[in-house]
């Protein structure tokens, strides 16, 4: 099972990306997803701004994908990125996970997620409804515990 | 005194590393990236992020919390006393909030 991994400034299609992953198979038990939205903070917010490193993106949610495929059976795995300007109520992040049972799907997911938001190289910037650019989004703690619970 | 022969032959030899920034490391720093020679003395990430520090306000602006930022060799993820060795690109970048 050879992980998907794609950045891109485009918007992706969840349905598309599912049938891709289970077209032609009789096997799949269980496809869990995870779709990330940009969030208008209380109608604060006019777009998400994000800034990524070409090369070490891919390089880096690969290796996570592969500590996922190696501790889950897995069947399938994808994890989609954008950069650039996104705007609220658009797609930023998609994790599909696919196996024989559900807790694998379940889990690979979450791990996927927990990872992905520490260790992937991308960085928020908000933009603002009165149409000034506010500043980076800190990095919360929370995300750092939730990623250590699974060491 | 006579000076002691080098340990190897690479060590005496510059070593030029490609430096890449990210979100506000990048902004402070004023450059999206630059090619250096690494001084002698300097071996490790932290060793790179002291002297950096010393170049001008922004770096050090940058580097303020050597604690904070983040570095990666070769595309990477290092801690702080990674050695430099064999590097070509070198990336400073604040905690991710990708996600």
């Amino acid at each position: 099972m050879t992980p998907t991994i794609r950045i891109q400034r485009e918007d992706f299609d969840l349905a598309a990306e599912i049938a891709a992953l289970s077209a032609g198979r009789r096997d799949i038990g269980a496809v869990v997803s995870f779709t990330g939205l940009c969030r208008d903070e209380g109608g604060t917010l006019a777009a998400l701004e994000l800034e990524h490193y070409p090369g070490m993106a891919e390089a880096e949610i690969a290796r996570v994908a592969e500590t996922a495929a190696a501790r889950w059976p897995l069947m399938g795995l994808l994890a989609i990125h954008r950069y650039g300007l996104v705007a609220p109520g658009e797609q930023i992040v998609l994790v599909i996970a696919t196996s024989a049972h559900r807790r694998a799907a379940f889990e690979a997911a979450d791990f996927m997620m927990d990872y992905l938001k520490t260790r992937a190289p991308f960085w928020k910037r908000e933009h603002l409804a009165d149409g000034t650019t506010g500043g980076w989004v800190e990095a919360k703690q929370e995300d750092d515990d939730a990623a250590a619970r699974w060491s | 005194m006579t000076q002691a022969p080098a340990p190897s032959a690479a060590a005496a030899v510059p070593r030029s590393v490609r430096l890449v920034y990210f979100a506000w490391v990048r902004e402070r720093v004023g450059l999206a990236d630059e090619q250096v020679e690494l001084p002698a003395g300097v071996n490790t990430v932290l060793d790179l992020v002291r002297w950096l520090k010393t170049r001008d306000e922004g770096y050090a602006a940058a580097f303020a919390d050597e604690t904070l930022v983040r570095a990666a060799i070769d595309q990477s993820h290092v801690k702080p006393g990674a050695h430099l060795d064999g590097a070509r690109e070198i990336a400073f970048f604040p905690p991710m909030t990708g996600g």
